[in-house]
This record gives C-alpha cells, structure tokens and sequence, in this order.
C-alpha cells in the first residue's frame, strides 16, 4: 500500500486557524460596538446622549441587546419553506465574514521564530475575491426574503437584489481605474505600493467617491435601505425574522459596514501604511512594533470611515426607488465610465 | 398679496447635473449635522439631574410647625373655603389641658387631609392661612399604585418636630423661608 501523505505545515495550519479566530473576533467585536457607536452618532447628531446608562458611557448597552435578542421567542412562519428560511441569516452573516480573509491587517510579525503574515490568505487576485463575495452577500437577502413567504418580504428581497446588482457595475468600473494605475489585483501588493508612494485616494479621488456611494449601496444602508424601508413594507426582507435570526440580518451589516471600510482604507487610504509620502523603516522600530502601529493605523482609518457611514445615515432620507436608480444608471455609471476613461489617457499619455 | 416680508420664491428651476446627483445638498445636510454633533447635548440626566423649578412652582403643601414644636393649624377651615378643588377636609377639636406643648392655640385640626389627586396646586390655601399654617413646597406627588395613597393625612403634611429631628425641621424651615422669600420679591 503506496499512500502519499501531502506533507502538511502544522505550525501554518495553526498560524491561519489563530489569525481567523482573531480576525472574525475582531469584525463581531467591532460590529457589536458599531451598534453603539451608531446610537451614539445619532444621538449627537440629534443634540442628545445616547445610551449611557448599562455600564460607563452605556458601553455594555450592546451585551444587553444582544441578550435581549437572544431571549426572545424564535418564531418561523408556518407557510415559510423552513430550510431556506434558516439559510438566509446564516449565509448573510458568513459573506459579511467570508471578505475579511484577503484584507491585510498589518505587516508581517515575527514570532516563534517564524514570519507570520498578518492576511489570512495572500491571493494574487483579492479584489475579485472580494467582489464575488460582496455579490453573493445579496442571496443572504433574497433567500431569507423569498422564503418568509410574505409578499413585503419578497419586495424588499427584489429591491435589494436590482439595487445591488445596479450599483456593482458602477463599483466595479471605479474599481477598475484602479487597478489600471496600480497594475494588480492583489490588497497586499497594492498596500504596498502605497506605502512607498502616494496614497491611491489622491491619484483617484472621484473613484473613490463613487466607490464610498456604492459601498453605502451594497450594505444596505440609508440613504440606500430600501430593501428594509419600513414606512413601505413593514420590515422589508427582515419583516418575519425573530430573535437571533433578526440579529444575524443586523448584526451582518454592521460586519458588512466594518469591512467595507477595511477595504476602502485597504485600497484608497494605504491600508496599514502609517503617514503618506514617509518612509516609516526610518523610525528603526522593530517588526512587531511596526506590525502593531501598522494595524493600528488601519484600525484608526476603519472607524473613520465607519464614521462617515453613520454620518450620512442620519444627515439623509432614504430615497426614493426612482431617484436611487436614476442615481445609480444615469450618474455613478457615467461618471465612473468616463473617469476609466480619463485614466487610461493620463496613464498613456505619461508612459 | 404679500402679508410679510419673510415669504421665500420656491426655486423651481431644473436640476442642473450636480444637483441631480443630490451631491451639494446632501454635503450641505452633513455640514450642518456635523455642526450640531459639536454642539451642547439638550438633554437633562434626569435622576443625577433634575431641571430647576420655576421661582413660583407649587409642589406639594406642608403644615408649619413653631420653634416649639406645636402646630400652628386652628382649623378654621380658611383654606378649606379657599380650595377650588375642594380638595382639603379637616375636622376640628378642643386642645385638652397637658397638650399646650402640641398645639399652639386652643383649637386644633385632629384630622387634616389633602386630596392630592384633586388638588390642583394653585396656592390658594397658603393665601387664605391666617396663622402661617400651610405652604407649598417645591416637590410633587411621587407616583402610586393605589388611590387612597393620594390623600395626604397629618402624618405626611405636618412638618418634623423641633425637638424630636432638630434636622429635618431645619430644612422644612428652609423651604418655608425659601419660599416667603420669593413671594415676597413677586410682590415687590
């Protein structure tokens, strides 16, 4: 008997299995407290406090919601189909987490004599990773939506499902002038770029700004939450979840929220590189010290941008779905179009 | 026809390309919510902090005791006729010799009670006391499960003995002298 062993890297196994359990810790963690800071935003945007009384500054107000929604009753419509109905808070939730495995957290660290990068999987092609998980998100939404068996429900399923599909193509043409300038389709290749160079924000700013509309479009949030519009269709794709089912639809686009930042600081804001146009190995600090600085940089940038999601929610109304498509079809598309094209004849003419 | 000078023209214009992306009034919305997310919070910690009162709130009545600690209610029944809410009853009785240090007349309320879900807190009791007797003080009725719990009897309006909590007649003192103070700058 001839069996090959596949010669297997324990020591890496373990590696990749600590660095997911800390990354999917990090995102619930940061999305529990996204909870928070979101009620926190809009209370001193609304001249009030927030929550401020479970704890010091309310802060365990999340752990009590959360238990709140754990306790309550668990209820599945009788005329639902039961399986689908199950799937679709549980795949919402997984492609909100499935993204953070290609963003790079920070640098590489040494530890126990070996060089641990801090990116789950380093793959030459990250962006389209991302974009084929970012789209599958949307059945988390129509799965759940089509199975409540309830006519609100499935408005809100479809509506999510064209306005989705109709603000990716917009993103994913910004996205491509992108990489026309940086040349790859890898997150850690292009971190890099920017850590030496100029941050990508500033060689394309109106693709970025149509990307930061867009990443608003694809987490559902206001002014894009038609899918959930509740002046219209009771609770919209969410209308008949309950208890932690209902949470996991939450909870997934305030994970959702935080990694979209994380790619948006990734690709636009230099990732985990600490001062644009500065060589920081001038600083001569260790590699783990570097790596840690490095990952607090982009922490700071994530809850910046996550900032900016909660500043628009509570400065816009929701739109109508006319005005959302008219913005979607006949402005973002455009505009990125001739961006792309604007890009490609700087690159041309400067080669 | 113009009324004011005030009215605005609707701008009816069409959209020009920017304004159909709603950008400029939509950067203009967060310019002002991020001026009000710097401004002072309106809200009032309420159990920490309490709003403060008016100078002439009426809060629920006390009856006065003197620095000897006897009541200064006779009964007369002044407030009694004054009450709109008919909210006050009282029954009157003769003080007995021995009691000259309970009361401070020859007459006396045995029974005084205020209806304080009928009471409308409106004063006129602490105007028509000749003898100093009733004031209103500047807390209200705390909520209650049952109604009975609303008709304040002596127990709860007459004020601490001098004698027997030197404390808490001092304060209720306070409150008396707080509020002849005010009445006083309202009359001036």
């Amino acid at each position: 008997m001839n069996t090959i062993l596949l010669a297997i890297d324990l020591p890496l196994v373990l590696e990749k299995v600590i660095l997911i359990a800390l990354v999917v810790t990090v995102s619930m963690v940061v999305a529990m407290y996204a909870t928070w800071g979101e009620r926190k935003v809009a209370a001193f945007i609304q001249d009030r406090l927030g929550p401020n009384r479970a704890g010091p500054l309310g802060l365990f107000q999340p752990l009590a919601d959360g238990l709140k929604l754990f306790m309550k009753e668990e209820i599945i419509p009788n005329a639902s189909n039961k399986v689908l109905f199950i799937l679709g808070p549980s795949l919402a939730m997984l492609t909100a987490l499935l993204t953070s495995a290609v963003i790079p957290w920070g640098d590489k660290i040494e530890m126990f004599g070996r060089t641990i990068s801090l990116q789950i999987a380093d793959v030459n092609i990250g962006i389209l990773y991302v974009f084929g998980v970012v789209s599958l998100g949307v059945y988390g939404i129509m799965i759940g939506a089509w199975a409540s068996n309830n006519k609100f429900s499935l408005m809100g399923g479809v509506r999510a499902a064209s306005q989705i599909i109709s603000y990716e193509l917009a993103m994913g043409l910004s996205l491509i002038a992108l990489l026309m300038t940086t040349g790859t389709l890898s997150l850690s290749e292009m971190v890099h770029q920017q850590q030496t160079g100029w941050w990508n924000v500033i060689k394309q700013p109106v693709g970025f700004f149509i990307f930061l509309i867009c990443a608003f479009a694809e987490c559902n949030r206001t002014p894009f939450d038609l899918a959930e519009a509740e002046n219209e269709l009771i609770g919209g794709y969410h209308s008949e979840f309950s208890s932690m089912k209902l949470g996991f639809y939450l909870f997934s686009e305030y994970i959702n929220m935080f990694i979209s930042s994380a790619i948006m600081a990734t690709l636009y804001f230099g990732g985990y590189d600490i001062i644009p146009f500065y060589d920081e190995s001038a600083w001569g600090l260790s590699t783990n010290l570097m790596a840690l600085l490095g990952f607090l940089a982009l922490f700071v940038k994530i809850l910046v941008l996550i900032f900016v999601f909660m500043w628009v929610r509570w400065t816009i109304p929701r739109f109508r779905y006319d005005q959302l498509m008219n913005l979607g079809w006949k402005s973002l598309i455009p505009i990125s179009l001739v961006w792309m094209l604007i890009t490609a004849v700087f690159i041309l003419a400067t080669r | 026809m113009q009324l004011t000078n005030r009215s605005k023209q609707v701008d009816r214009r069409p959209m020009n390309w920017a304004e159909k992306m709603y950008m400029p009034a939509i950067l203009k919305g967060m310019k002002i919510t991020l001026g009000h997310f710097f401004k002072k919070k309106v809200t009032i910690n309420f159990p920490e902090e309490t709003r403060p009162f008016s100078p002439v709130f009426r809060g629920l009545h006390i009856l006065n005791r003197d620095e000897e600690g006897r009541e200064n209610c006779t009964a007369c029944g002044l407030c009694a006729v004054a009450c709109p809410a008919e909210a006050i009853t009282m029954d009157a009785a003769e003080r007995l010799p021995g009691e000259e240090n309970l009361y401070r007349e020859e007459k006396y309320a045995a029974k005084y009670e205020i209806n304080m879900l009928r009471c409308i807190f409106c004063g006129l009791c602490e105007e028509a006391c000749p003898k100093d007797a009733i004031y209103l003080t500047e807390t209200f009725a705390p909520a209650n499960y049952s109604r009975k719990s609303f008709i304040y009897g002596k127990d709860n309006l007459v004020i601490p003995d001098p004698k027997k909590d030197p404390e808490g007649y001092k304060k209720a003192k306070g409150l008396i002298d707080e509020r002849k103070a005010k009445a006083n700058q309202q009359t001036a």
